[in-house]
């Protein structure tokens, strides 16, 4: 019932908006008046002048003339204007340039001509100062001149931006935007800004209650404060809004608002319950085959996902100039590093302790400690930085008060597919059908000429190679450090103790209800508490189930 | 449990090691604080109070170490989550020195703690009520952990959560703990724990006297806490344990009831554990969350494996050892301490299955020590494919042995 505009990316980044924004339409009208070099408007330059000197209630006259010019030049004047970059010369004719930096070098772009000086001394300018007011105005007057760009882009931005104005006087040229809009999704934000200023200005109530019912089932944040304000009291208890009928219409919107804002709460809750689901999937399932198929509880799983996530940076150190590439590098990369590390271990020490499963425990935990320490001594014990690559950053916007980030959303795929090209390995192929040969009857299986020892040595490396990959997919999430490792373990040992112990399908499971209800349960309980809870579940369930929910049956479990 | 009372003699006569523990310990006793109060600072026998509060420090985890060796070295559970125990009689004995601070304190509210009046608290929660009592706070010092383990342990071994899993809850129990206690909200001073001690019955926390006092206190509640450990495994009920960890469903069948046997040496374990962290407190001035973190509790484990496992001195040696050598390889090589700790868990794993005792004894051997129980040993370390028993040692196979003969004497029931 409500509209799905699936708006263009770079959309949701609003706090980078305006500046993007401006970014974006300075470079538009540098190419435009940069080739031509088309004569500024005459009226140009006595405002420039006087600005200079102007005090700022002064400046903010100057301001609103320039933003009247129909000129390309105005809006790189007013947005480096608002950045602080709007500067004149101390001496010679004092000229106003936009002052930029770039390469450690500072340019300057004569503002009226657009002639370029490069490398310029950053200290033979002054800047113009603005303050705060003026900053309000510069953005409004800069909105109003993006309402008018030729992108359609920009004027998404400029429209949803609008938003935030309060300015009567917006009016009159929020419905000429309107009127000459072509482009859909940008008509009905601009509808949304006019009908948020009329609820507020209009002149009778009727056209105000009408542009209530607009706003109702709008989920952006200002129309819920916009609304919210009209209920708003005063100390001594009275309405600051005094027309009941408006107050009433705003109670009623905000109500439906405000129930919907809960339901896409709610499904962005389970959407961030998921991806954390996908998470401990990718770093339960390999998990689920050292610990689950082979019985080899290995503390140094933990240390294996670093593995990988180290692996992510070092590929990234190697080839920055193709950072968007480097994940698809990455991925075998970390398996083979975390893999080739699982079968070291196996050799070296885990083949001597089967069947000693508490040993076990022990000398993997050494094992995870001197990994620990070896990438602190390698690396540092700092954080380090994985870049994300652009495709990966950014968000779908589903509507005003839900947008999904793409890097959970890709990461749930990726563990989906992870966990399908696991299970086709280990009933599809030779390898997992010896796997399985082994777990279930070794002197059987040895008998019928499979290496046992190398094939467990193969299934460790395997499961501590599906480690390393959780860790590329880690290092997109949180930060690269050497204790990266120690904070997803127990949280791995509990999906497969509460899915069942050899069992992918439990892992899945287990995964996402223990990443879902996390996450259902922080905004009631907090993100700790929410944890302990679930920990306090999984204790309470171990004790009904105790091989966990998708349990072995007959003779494999005491195999 | 109603068990024969016997001397300490007759306890210790087949048990060399604990003989010259418990002598090295009362000598320990007295002559320390014998040097360090009445010897002049610069004379060469004079020990300085910070070596005393370091041995003191190394009583409470060799107390801690013994509590670990009862039930994993005589009982096969591996509790991963004993530094829990060990911070909550901590944190009891936290809560006391807190409320005594009093006035003190840099807000200088008379009732309530500073990070409380920090926090704008009004009131004191009502768990830190009767915490300004000695003898109260005792009491919580043994009841908070114990009462813990028997909620968790009743849980647990009644639902017949064994080995590795139960590893992995009681480390998840430890995990959560820690989690609870960086709230701030949960009252028990959050991130920073609590710390900035004045005094422990009306003596100053930084005297020697009280240094002192505190030492010579660990000690005997070590040699109290062996002697307790020795008098439960000699008993009838140590050997139904060793039969529990050598094969349980056996025992079980033979009709003894496995959980209750373990949940007793359980909360014995954890209540020695709560004393432990209550002497470490005041000696080390402060408690925080950091002790309930799962690597502390995991070190406990080592400090045990390296001593020698189900010994109860090799514990004690243990944890005095390591805890040595973490000293000296912090001080001087900080980075290798990590190394050093996870090549211990390999080395002790893979080549000392019964730690230093066992070394001792292997290069000092004793005409009837039997040496086909090394050969065992070093045979089940390379087998593939070996039973799901733990580390055999020696008193194992004779338990077995005398409950599959039905030769174990019966266990009053009402335990």
């Amino acid at each position: 019932m409500r509209r799905l505009s699936l708006l263009f990316s770079s959309s949701s980044r609003l706090s980078f908006a305006r500046l993007g924004c401006a970014l974006l339409m300075i470079c538009m009208w540098m190419l435009g008046s940069g080739a031509q070099a088309e004569p500024a408007d005459a009226r140009l330059e006595p405002i420039l002048t006087q600005l200079k000197t102007a005090g700022f209630a002064e400046k903010e006259q100057l301001v609103s003339k320039l933003s009247e010019i129909d000129d390309p030049q105005v809006a790189p004047i007013l947005s480096a204007l608002l950045e602080g970059d709007l500067q004149y010369a101390k001496k010679g004719e004092g000229e106003v340039v936009i002052l930029r930096y770039a390469n450690d070098l500072y340019s300057a772009q004569n503002a009226l001509t657009g002639e370029v000086t490069e490398d310029v001394e950053k200290r033979a300018f002054k800047k113009i100062s603005v303050n705060n007011s003026l900053r309000q105005l510069l953005r409004a007057s800069l909105a109003a001149l993006q309402l008018r760009a030729p992108d359609v882009n920009v004027r998404l931005e400029a429209a949803r931006n609008m938003m935030k104005s309060d300015d009567a006087s917006n009016i009159p040229l929020l419905q000429r935007a309107l009127e000459k809009e072509q482009d859909a999704s940008v008509q009905e934000l601009l509808s949304v800004d006019l009908a948020m200023l009329q609820a507020r200005y209009g002149e009778t109530t009727q056209s105000r209650v009408a542009a209530i019912e607009q706003l109702q089932g709008e989920l952006y944040v200002e129309v819920r404060s916009l609304l919210r304000s009209f209920l708003n009291t005063n100390g001594q208890g009275e309405f600051l809004e005094p027309d009941p009928a408006v107050r009433q219409a705003a109670q009623e919107a905000l109500d439906a608002i405000e129930s919907l804002v809960a339901f896409n709460k709610g499904v962005e809750n389970v959407y961030f319950g998921v991806s954390l689901g996908a998470v401990l999937l990718l770093a339960a399932v390999g998990l689920a085959i050292t610990f689950g198929v082979m019985g080899v509880i290995n503390m140094a799983h933990g240390e294996m996902i670093m593995l990988g996530a180290y692996t992510t940076y070092v590929i990234q150190q190697w080839m920055p100039n193709h950072i968007e590439y480097s994940l698809f590098v990455a991925i075998p990369a970390a398996f083979l590093v975390s893999g080739l590390a699982g079968v070291v271990i196996e050799r070296g020490v885990i083949r001597f302790l089967y069947g000693r499963p508490l040993e076990t425990l022990l000398a993997t935990f050494g094992i995870s400690l001197c990994l620990q320490q070896l990438v602190r001594t390698v690396f540092g014990s700092l954080n380090q930085s994985v870049i994300t690559p652009v495709w990966m950053s950014g968000s779908i916007e589903i509507n005003g008060a839900l947008s999904l980030t793409y890097n959970r959303l890709y990461i749930i795929i990726f563990s989906i597919l992870v966990l399908l090209a696991l299970a086709a390995l280990l009933r599809k192929t030779q390898f997992g059908l010896q796997m399985r040969a082994v777990t279930q009857n070794r002197p059987m299986a040895s008998s019928m000429g499979i290496r046992t020892g190398w094939l467990d040595a193969l299934t460790f490396g395997l499961g501590s190679g599906i480690a390393g990959i959780a860790g590329v997919a880690l290092s997109q999430l949180t930060n690269v450090g050497p204790n990266l490792g120690q904070s997803y373990i127990i949280d791995s040992f509990m999906v497969v103790v509460f899915g069942g112990v050899g069992n992918l399908m439990g892992t899945f499971v287990g995964a996402m209800s223990l990443g879902v209800a996390n996450k259902l349960m922080e905004p009631f309980a907090g993100a700790v508490l929410a944890k302990i809870l679930v920990l306090v579940f999984i204790i309470l369930f171990i004790q009904k189930y105790p091989r966990g929910m998708f349990a072995l049956k007959g003779r494999a479990v005491e195999g | 449990m109603t068990m024969q009372l016997g001397p300490v003699t007759r306890l210790l006569m087949n048990d060399k090691g604990g003989r010259y523990l418990l002598l090295a310990l009362a000598a320990l006793a007295v002559i320390v604080p014998l040097l360090n109060l009445t010897m002049a600072p610069g004379s060469a026998l004079h020990v300085s109070t910070y070596t005393v509060t370091l041995l003191g420090k190394y009583l409470c985890y060799a107390l801690l170490a013994l509590a670990v060796d009862l039930i994993w070295g005589y009982c096969g559970i591996l509790s991963l989550g004993h530094g829990a125990f060990f911070a909550l009689g901590g944190y009891a004995m936290g809560m006391y020195l807190m409320r005594q601070i009093g006035e003190r304190g840099v807000y200088g509210d008379p009732l309530l703690p500073d990070f409380m009046v920090f926090l704008n608290w009004k009131e004191l929660p009502w768990y830190w009520q009767g915490f300004d009592n000695f003898g109260f706070a005792m009491l919580m010092v043994a009841l908070a952990p114990g009462l813990l383990a028997f909620v968790f342990g009743w849980l647990a071994f009644r639902s017949r959560v064994t080995g590795v899993y139960l590893s992995i809850i009681t480390q998840a129990l430890t995990y959560a703990l820690m989690l609870a206690f960086f709230r701030n909200d949960m009252g028990f001073g959050g991130n920073n724990g609590l710390t900035d001690f004045k005094d422990l019955l009306g003596f100053n926390l930084q005297s020697d006297a009280a240094r002192c006092g505190l030492f010579i206190a660990s000690a005997v509640s070590l040699m109290v806490g062996y002697v307790l450990c020795r008098r439960i495994v000699n008993s009838k009920l140590g050997r139904v344990l060793v039969a529990v960890r050598d094969a349980e469903a056996r025992t079980r069948f033979l009709g003894y009831r496995v959980d209750k046997y373990k949940l007793f040496v359980f909360v014995v374990s954890s209540v020695l554990a709560g004393i432990a962290g209550a002497l470490y407190v005041p000696q080390v001035g402060i408690i925080n969350p950091g002790e309930f973190s799962p690597i502390n509790s995991i070190e406990i484990i080592i400090w045990v494996a390296v001593g020698g496992r189900g010994t109860l001195y090799g514990a004690v040696i243990g944890a005095i050892a390591v805890n040595y050598a973490k000293s000296y390889f912090t001080g001087a090589f900080p980075e290798l301490w990590l190394y050093c700790l996870g090549a211990l868990f390999v080395v002790t794993t893979l080549f000392l299955p019964k730690g230093l005792v066992g070394l001792l004894e292997r290069i000092r051997p004793r005409e009837k020590s039997a040496s086909p129980t090394q050969s065992e040993v070093s045979g089940d370390a390379v087998a593939t494919t070996g039973s799901a028993a733990s580390t055999p040692s020696e008193p194992s196979r004779p338990a077995a042995a005398d409950l599959r003969a039905g030769k174990a004497v019966e266990v009053s029931p009402s335990s």
